[in-house]
């Protein structure tokens, strides 16, 4: 069957067809689709794990047993699971393992645009790279078939254009199959799993002639293809920018790489010198780039031309082949931006109802008081207007770390720290421990919304749904803090704004250690979220005072009403938005918000 | 007989436009030639911007236009389709929902929405053909205002002069079968809105 798969739903398939038994993988744009459509193919075993390394670590596990396997994470969650990475590099693999790093170059939805190929190179085992979502599909089948022939961990590279964008794939539809047992455990004659110093000692020589047999291979391999053309000019890509190469260099030489690590230099040494000129397209750094010209290979153009920084565009492989003089098609003109009218920003915003509202709204009234670490996920909008209630956030978990820090370095103001349910579990315990061990007096608030929002609605250890459908365990933060020695847990209701204001000052007043507070909501698109009927503006009360609209909700707007007295705009609610959380009705002072009649 | 097209459909997070696309994408295929499609989500499915991009070819490279050869802008909302106009080609049409969604920057006061007259006549000064669509009255005068998506691609079947029956089949493929009929009769609504 032909079909149009996103690159997401191409790299499922394609673990699922090559025999992956067992997946683990932490959400994360814009890897998430990846498990999420892996989980749905039979025989399998696939999981949230809480966080990169424990889901590299899981497959670590599969791998040894014997299992094909694959670990899922977006790119800067392959930091995470560096540590085990880089020593698995070291250990080897049994069944075939592929850790598949989905980057985001142009930084969509990540607070980085690192380029992981680099993670190659620094751990030294091989990176495949697809152009479209047939490739991924099958670059798969060949990294699992070179993870096991090399016994090495083998990357797989995506990007947010490969994984979000959809193409044709060609396949049979997917049959039945078993779970499969592993077989009995055989323990090795030699214990290179266990990795002491002596061992690692003797595999390091050994990892390094790997390298060199992969690259050997890579020099006939069927995923580095030659398109001869015209000869004047040879382009080098590789991922999803040969594909702005393929339209903008039309008709001349490409090599279309599909491993960026390790290259197979003598086939393109040979194309060097096939061609008068040889050009390298690559998004971010200049990977492949300095590969070659430390290689000695001569490249004509490559980051000269090239931006370094943002996803590359057909506009920008277009605008660099016109600087390097290569005569490319014009395009038919232009059309002029609308400047004659200012068109206003469409920042996104914590949605109608978001259990988030009521406590970045009080956040806000405090903030005079208060540091405030933030995190990763929708909560990091309590960095934007009307609440401005964030002055540090780096990294998942680090909230918790980041105000521990700034107390004990002689920190004045009280600390904050505002963290998810998801990221609690991700990494919010060890510092906590830290906080508790350490007796910092910094308040913590777990922004608990029963599921990993930001990704799209995926379960976690606190709701204790597993990925494929089945009741795991959920476990009771506030139970969790209580247990490792917290003084102060209190647990509130997240849309009640009078006793989430009373719970955040007396945390931020408790002096015995951290202070717990879990703000507990349901997101609004759980099946947990109840949605009442919309509220509206008496416009006989209201006095256009404007505080309703510190609340910071979507569906709250300006009205064509004028309140005579200082002849201000009063307000007025979207009826088609509003799901009734009340938190306007509680701050309006003049009890101008009541519910509709629906 | 079509060979290439590129589409751009933009909007706010909520409204569809992934669906939409995905469909005029398949529709591509239907027509016997390769397509892709390409977007941006995260981020903004919180009400923010949505963008995506659908290419027509016999055989598609990259799966994003290029600013400037976007044959047919879609935007299903108003202010969007200003925003988006400069990726249209010389000469390249506009099929936009009339509909106004404020941004929070408009809420809070320090932003204008512009007038929608004046919205209307500047894209007419750029564009080839400029179709309005009451997309939202239309919806719920069908039944069910999520079919504000069904309007537009009927709207754009007609504007393209493809055989509807394909954009329909491929709509019918694509939402469940209980809102069926109401996606045939916004249907119906979003073709005869192209021929005003």
């Amino acid at each position: 069957m032909k079909k149009l798969l996103s690159g997401n739903e191409a790299i499922a398939l394609g673990a699922w067809e090559a025999g992956v038994q067992y997946a683990s993988a932490y959400p994360g744009t814009p890897s998430t689709e990846i498990l999420e459509n892996f989980a749905l193919y039979p025989g399998i075993k696939a999981e949230w794990a809480s966080n990169e390394k424990v889901a590299l670590d899981n497959a670590i596990g599969a791998s040894f047993g014997g299992a094909r396997t694959i670990a899922v994470m977006k790119h800067v969650g392959v930091n995470v699971a560096a540590d085990s990475l880089m020593s698995l590099s070291y250990t080897g693999v049994k069944g075939g393992l592929v850790l598949v790093s989905a980057d985001d170059p142009g930084a969509f939805s990540s607070q980085n645009e690192q380029d992981n190929r680099q993670y190659a190179r620094f751990g030294k085992f091989p990176c495949l790279d697809p152009a479209d979502s047939e490739d991924a599909r099958r670059f798969m089948a060949t990294a699992l078939e070179v993870s096991e022939r090399s016994q090495t961990p083998v990357l797989l590279r995506s990007t947010t254009r490969l994984s979000h964008s959809k193409s044709v794939v060609e396949f049979t539809e997917p049959q039945a199959r078993e779970f499969q047992p592993l077989p009995k455990f055989e323990r090795e004659g030699e214990v290179t799993r266990v990795i002491i110093p002596a061992i690692a000692r003797r595999r390091h020589p050994e990892i390094e002639q790997r390298l060199q047999a992969v690259a050997e291979w890579a020099e006939s391999a069927a995923i580095n293809r030659l398109e001869w053309g015209d000869k004047r000019i040879g382009v080098l890509s590789t991922g999803i920018a040969y594909q702005y190469v393929r339209e903008i260099f039309a008709g001349y030489s490409i090599l279309k790489l599909g491993m960026s690590y390790p290259l197979p230099l003598d086939k393109i040494r040979a194309f060097a010198t096939e061609v008068e000129e040889l050009i390298v397209v690559e998004e971010l750094d200049p990977f492949i780039e300095d590969q070659l010209r430390a290689a000695g290979i001569k490249v004509a153009h490559g980051k000269d031309i090239f931006p370094l920084c943002g996803e590359l565009t057909l506009a920008k492989v277009r605008a660099g082949a016109i600087q390097a003089g290569v005569p490319v098609e014009p395009l038919p003109g232009k059309v002029a931006p609308l400047a004659e009218l200012a068109i206003p920003s469409r920042p996104p915003a914590l949605c109608p109802s978001c259990p988030h509202r009521a406590f970045f709204y009080n956040m806000a009234r405090q903030k005079r008081h208060a540091m405030i670490a933030g995190d990763i996920g929708c909560y990091s909008m309590g960095v934007m207007e009307p609440y401005k209630s964030m002055d540090m956030l780096i990294s998942m978990g680090a909230s918790i770390g980041m105000a521990h820090g700034f107390k004990q370095a002689g920190g004045q103001e009280s600390a904050v720290a505002t963290i998810g349910d998801s990221t609690f579990f991700h990494s919010g315990l060890s510092p906590l421990a830290a906080a508790v061990y350490n007796h910092v007096n910094i308040t913590v608030a777990v922004l608990d919304n029963r599921i990993t929002a930001m990704t799209g609605q995926q379960e976690n250890p606190g709701t204790g749904i597993t990925l494929q459908g089945e009741a795991g365990r959920e476990i009771d933060i506030a139970e969790v803090v209580r247990a490792m020695g917290v003084t102060f847990v209190e647990e509130v209701d997240a849309w009640d704004v009078a006793a989430v204001a009373k719970t955040l000052k007396a945390a931020m007043q408790h002096q015995d250690g951290p202070a717990v507070m879990v703000v507990r909501g349901a997101c609004i698109f759980t099946p947990h979220f109840k949605p009442q009927a919309s509220l509206q503006v008496d416009p006989e009360k209201c006095i256009a005072c404007g505080v309703c609209f510190k609340v910071g909700c979507p569906a709250i707007l300006k009205s064509e009403r004028i309140y005579e007295k200082t002849g201000k705009q009063q307000t007025k609610i979207d009826p088609l938005l509003c799901t009734g959380c009340t938190v306007c009705q509680q701050v309006c002072p003049v009890g101008a918000i009541e519910r509709g009649s629906e | 007989m079509i060979k290439h097209k590129n589409f751009l459909f933009v909007g706010v997070g909520g409204q569809g436009v992934l669906t939409a696309s995905d469909i005029a994408a398949q529709v591509g295929l239907d027509l016997g030639l390769d397509a892709k499609k390409s977007e941006v989500h995260g981020f903004s499915q919180r009400g923010g911007v949505v963008e995506s991009h659908i290419r027509w070819a016999p055989r598609v490279g990259s799966p994003t236009c290029e600013k400037g050869t976007v044959d047919v802008l879609l935007a299903f909302e108003l202010l969007e389709a200003a925003r988006w106009i400069d990726w249209l080609k010389p000469g390249g049409d506009i099929i936009v929902n009339r509909q106004q969604i404020t941004p929070m920057s408009v809420n809070l006061g320090q932003a204008n929405y512009p007038d929608a007259e004046a919205l209307l006549a500047a894209l007419e000064k750029r564009a080839g053909r400029v179709i309005p669509v009451e997309a939202l009255p239309l919806a719920e005068k069908a039944g069910n205002v999520r079919t504000i998506n069904t309007v537009l691609l009927a709207t754009l079947s007609a504007l393209l002069e493809t055989d509807p029956q394909l954009w329909e089949n491929a709509i019918l493929r694509r939402v469940p079968k209980r809102y069926a009929e109401v996606n045939k009769v916004a249907f119906k609504l979003g073709q005869a809105a192209a021929k005003k």
